[in-house]
């Protein structure tokens, strides 16, 4: 099955590439655009058939690898 | 030695083109070129043969424009090991050490990709350096953009400089010089030149000319993409019309790949397994197997089923022509594949024996058993087109009277505008995101100096390092300014008191087919030959760019000068900073006022007309063996030679360095005010000094004229009745022009 | 003193450093590969600078997770000195050993230039040729360099004095015009509680020669030596 992670930053932590993009935005004619965060996306194709299992294994990827727990914040999609 | 005749007609692919004038045109092959495919072949070639003759034939690769004249360019002293024809020169600096370098463009890439084309061109031009042996110890650069107001500039910067900056950075090699600026001429064709210079011994150097009959081929690096494969009906998978979005055109460069790439060659080198070794840049595959038999009079096998594959279902053509970054290609002695293998394993790279040399003189590719291409290696080598495209000379313009250029009514808001527009502007925003620093060895920091100066690995030498051009004098009189392009990369390396040893060249110019710009191109190298001959400054390497034209607006000619030097004492070496007080300022090199094709005359007064200042070649010779010998014999505190913006721009640069202030004035007999300060006379230094008698003495017995103009002190830049500038404020306005422009809203 | 410099693929300022300590120590440290998850002991472990891994993730996050790492921690666990520069501060960082992460730097752009450190604490292995409150000049070159932790953290941090330098003016006054990269609290360098493992963004193994940029990081390796032979 396909797994699907959102890395995203924690709420309180500064983003300034996310402000970097909301003020080019702004400047490009879209005022309506106020905040703006970056994450990551990561698709990943997993030999694996059980969905509590493979949710249990991308948890532990995303605490060990994906995501850095102390700034970023994960969520986990499974697809198919 | 005859070629052997072809045996078995290679089989078609399945759903292949068939070969059509329009085929061929957009293959880039003129029809006579194509005629003469034919009467090598003997058959009409598959598409693949097609694509490998459109490779090895384009300008890039053939040179066919430019041969017939950087044959006329020296190459040759005792110091040079390797002159061009190699992937990189190589000079002797002694101690059995040999420096290995050259330039490279990558313009086109980087006006459609900046931050990738201006990455990827300094990729490859690293794989140039380290594919003959050398680990790579800094970088330069020459970047030639639009004007700022041209909406497209701003970005273009930006990505250029960040791309240079990601790929030198991870690599882990200092990025310590270059040039930049600014002219609406590049608005639609932006320039990047990249250069690098590594160390390799002089008993351990590779090349490229494969031996050994049976020896196998071996490629390692990166999986193959479609990266760079261009056409709209090109052979694709299907051999389909609509597989536009399988083949960037934009090659994606990896610099972690490369790192461990270049870490995996040198321990590889470092062993007796390498017969020959080729890095594949343009054309990829093609050119390095078809390079790497050619030189070795051999004949080649290639098994394009065994070519590593980033993609599914890639065809010959694809892999033949794919421009996928980071690869190489080895001939191995018999029996050390494994050793080779291993090596590649550790640093998690591809390795894939893919063939093996022939004696044949015939390049064959097969797939999956079947012969898909068969060339004969030989003639299309020496049938290759060599064109002598007609040109015409520009012209001589009549000399600028100094009497009809207005004196400025405030010297020192003149001095502000010049220091302050684009071309003289502080480049700090650029070079603090290159790493200058890393390897620990870096004596001349950005702006710092004439040149880049690195301490060589292992011992006191130091290598002097710079690149340079004035490409509103080569607009001018092309010949001139080839001459005066060398004459101020060679005073840029004398001025650290170097030993100037030799040149890189990187020739960019407009549609060759035009008389006028090839007469640019003939006229630039006949300068740049008598001076490198006059200078003992040999040709090592170089590239050429052509076709640097958009709607019929052609760039202004720019032959980018690339030069490396050595001083045996990296301790005596001076760099441009006046930071001590007392120092006298001697005015090195005589000064008539040329005011013609001056800074002071386009940003002051908006023009751009005149001839550019003449080079005296003995007289450059003269002033500078002077100049070295002073500096050697630690005679000279700081040194800056003279050249746009002329000698108030000069002084001012020194003391922006430094952070002394100077107070100078204007020497009995010299003239216009406005001439003497901002003339760009050739052949000039300006030198600190704590004896200012004993040098203007020496100056006098060596034949060099001298003038005393000042002393270093203060916090300001005086000359005396004209002008008192702080030095806080012209560091305001140099420093403040290139970050303000860059983080203002387009 | 013996010192062993890991290197992952793509470290690039491993030599940089065992140059450095051959220059105070008169002996070259011993290079050890990522992939070795044993190696000699020594008196002191450097995680030098470079992109390890490209960066790809998050700095130093797969570098992290290296069978040469799992070593280090045990034997830091034991109170074996680790100095971390640069790119292996973020592996010391991922790994645990030091707490804080090393983010993109505020204005975006990789910044190499000579910044200004006040020495926060001369009370340890690697401060202590320095004067407490000293002004020092070492260059930085880095893209992700900006320090940051959670408030609580933070606190924590400075209140055991784990801050080791800040960056300043070149008098030493501390009010953010001389941070390079918008760290926290101008945080350019700490230590773990026990004071036995420190990370720095700023390249002391750049400034141990005077026509190089200058000395002033020599004095750091210096006092090591001093502590630990």
């Amino acid at each position: 099955m396909k797994a699907r992670v959102h890395v995203t930053l924690k709420n309180g932590v500064l983003d300034p590439q996310g402000k970097a993009i909301g003020h080019s935005l702004n400047r490009l004619g879209f005022p309506e655009v106020g905040d703006v965060r970056q994450g990551k996306f990561i698709e990943l194709e997993i030999a694996e058939t059980d969905k509590a299992k493979a949710k249990a294994r991308l948890d532990e990827m995303c605490r060990k690898l994906l995501a850095n727990t102390v700034i970023e914040n994960y969520s986990i999609e499974l697809v198919g | 030695m005859t070629v052997a005749a072809e045996k078995n007609p290679p089989v078609k692919l399945p759903n292949e083109l068939t070969i059509t004038p329009q085929i061929v045109a957009e293959h880039g092959l003129a029809p006579d070129e194509y005629q003469r495919v034919l009467s090598i072949m003997g058959r009409t070639p598959t598409m693949v043969e097609l694509g490998i003759f459109s490779a090895m034939w384009s300008e890039h690769c053939s040179y066919k424009s430019s041969k017939v004249w950087l044959k006329k360019l020296p190459t040759s002293a005792p110091w040079v090991i390797q002159g061009p024809g190699e992937n990189a020169g190589v000079i002797d600096i002694g101690d059995g050490q040999a420096a290995i370098f050259k330039m490279e463009s990558h313009n086109h890439p980087s006006y459609i990709e900046p931050y990738q084309g201006a990455a990827t061109g300094v990729g490859g031009i690293l794989r140039d350096v380290f594919t003959m042996g050398a680990r790579p110890v800094a970088n330069l650069n020459a970047l030639r953009f639009g004007d700022p107001s041209h909406p497209k500039t701003r970005h273009l910067v930006s990505g250029v400089v960040a791309g240079i900056g990601g790929y030198g950075n991870c690599m882990g090699i200092p990025t310590v010089g270059g040039e930049t600026n600014f002219h609406a001429a590049y608005n639609g064709n932006i320039l990047v030149n990249a250069m690098t210079v590594g160390i390799a011994p002089t008993d351990r150097i590779f090349y490229a000319a494969a031996a050994g009959i049976g020896n196998p081929l071996v490629y390692v690096g990166s999986k193959t993409g479609r990266d760079g494969i261009h056409g709209a009906t090109m052979a694709s998978t299907e051999f389909s019309e609509d597989s536009e979005e399988k083949r960037p055109t934009v090659q994606v460069g990896d610099p972690f790949v490369e790192k461990l790439l270049l870490e995996a060659c040198l321990e590889l080198m470092a062993t007796d397994a390498i017969v020959a070794i080729q890095d594949m840049g343009a054309a990829g595959l093609t050119s390095s197997s078809f390079e790497m038999a050619a030189k070795g009079g051999l004949g080649v096998i290639v098994e394009l089923d065994k070519v590593p594959m980033r993609e599914t279902g890639m065809n010959p053509y694809e892999l033949m022509l794919s421009e996928s970054q980071e690869r190489m290609l080895i001939v191995l002695k018999p029996g050390r594949e494994e050793l080779a293998r291993k090596i590649f394993e550790k640093w998690e790279l591809d390795f894939a024996v893919i063939g093996h040399l022939t004696d044949t003189e015939r390049m064959v590719l097969s797939w999956h058993g079947d012969i898909v291409g068969n060339i004969p290696i030989p003639p299309l080598v020496t049938e290759a087109p060599m064109y002598e495209r007609p040109w015409t000379l520009t012209p001589l313009p009549p000399v600028l009277d100094a009497a009809k250029v207005p004196a400025p009514r405030d010297y020192k808001a003149s001095l502000l505008t010049l220091m302050g527009c684009p071309d003289l502007a502080s480049k700090a925003w650029i070079w603090h995101q290159y790493d200058h620093l890393i390897m620990g060895n870096t004596a001349i920091r950005p702006q710092d100096g004439d040149a880049a100066l690195v301490r060589v690995p292992g011992g006191h030498k130091g290598l002097a390092m710079t690149s340079d051009c004035t490409p509103r004098y080569v607009q001018a009189h092309p010949e001139t300014g080839g001459r005066q392009a060398v004459a101020e990369a060679w005073r840029n390396i004398t001025a650290t008191g170097a030993r100037p040893l030799a040149v890189t060249d990187n020739m960019n110019f407009g549609n060759p087919t035009k008389p006028e710009i090839m007469g640019q191109f003939a006229g630039a190298i006949m300068g740049m030959a008598e001076a490198c001959k006059t200078l003992d400054f040999p040709v090592v390497s170089g590239n050429v760019s052509l076709y640097n034209e958009t709607e019929g607006r052609p760039i202004l000619p720019t032959p980018t000068i690339g030069a490396v030097g050595v001083i045996e004492d990296i301790a005596k070496a001076v760099g441009s900073r006046l930071s001590k007080a007392g120092l006298a300022l001697v005015l090195l090199g005589e000064t008539q006022g040329w005011l013609g094709q001056s800074l002071y005359l386009r940003e002051l007064c908006g023009r751009e007309e005149g001839a550019p200042p003449p080079v005296d070649l003995a007289v450059e010779r003269r002033n500078g063996d002077f100049v070295r010998g002073e500096i050697l014999g630690g005679r000279i505190a700081a040194c800056h030679d003279l050249s746009d913006g002329g000698l108030l721009v000069g002084l001012a640069e020194m003391c922006l360095a430094g952070g002394t202030g100077v107070t100078m004035k204007l020497p009995a007999g010299a003239g216009a005010a406005h001439g003497f300060l901002y003339g760009e006379d050739q052949g000039r230094y300006l030198a600190a000094t704590d004896d200012g008698n004993a040098l203007l003495a020496a100056a006098a017995a060596a034949g060099v004229p001298a003038t005393l103009l000042g002393y270093a002190g203060g916090q300001a830049l005086v000359v005396e009745g004209l002008l008192t500038l702080p030095l806080a404020e012209l560091r305001a306005v140099h420093e403040a022009w290139l970050p303000t422009y860059m983080n203002s809203a387009a | 003193m013996k010192a062993a410099v890991l290197v992952f693929p793509g470290s690039n300022r491993e030599g940089d450093v065992a140059q450095a300590i051959e220059l105070v120590t008169g002996r070259k440290p011993a290079m050890v590969w990522h992939g070795d998850g044993d190696f000699e002991k020594t008196d002191l472990i450097v995680v030098p600078g470079g992109f390890s891994y490209g960066d790809y993730l998050r700095c130093g996050a797969m570098a992290a997770q290296s069978p040469v790492m799992a070593e280090v921690k045990r034997r830091a666990a034991q109170g074996v000195p680790v100095l971390a520069i640069c790119n292996g501060f973020q592996i010391a960082a991922e790994a645990g050993l030091l707490p804080g992460v090393l983010m993109r730097n505020a204005h975006l752009k990789f910044v190499c230039a000579d910044v200004h450190l006040k020495v926060e604490s001369s009370q340890s292995l690697f401060t202590n040729r320095y004067q407490a409150g000293q002004v020092i000049r070492i260059p930085v070159a880095h893209a992700e360099g900006n320090y940051f932790a959670d408030a609580e953290t933070l606190r924590k941090v400075e209140d055991r004095g784990q801050v080791a330098f800040r960056y300043c003016a070149p008098d030493g006054t501390v009010d953010g015009s001389g941070n390079p990269n918008g760290s926290i609290n101008n945080i350019a360098g700490i230590f773990n509680e026990t004071k036995t493992v420190m990370g720095l963004m700023p390249h002391p193994e750049n400034a141990t020669e005077p026509m190089f940029g200058g000395s002033d990081g020599k004095a750091l390796f210096e006092g090591l030596v001093e502590a630990l032979s």
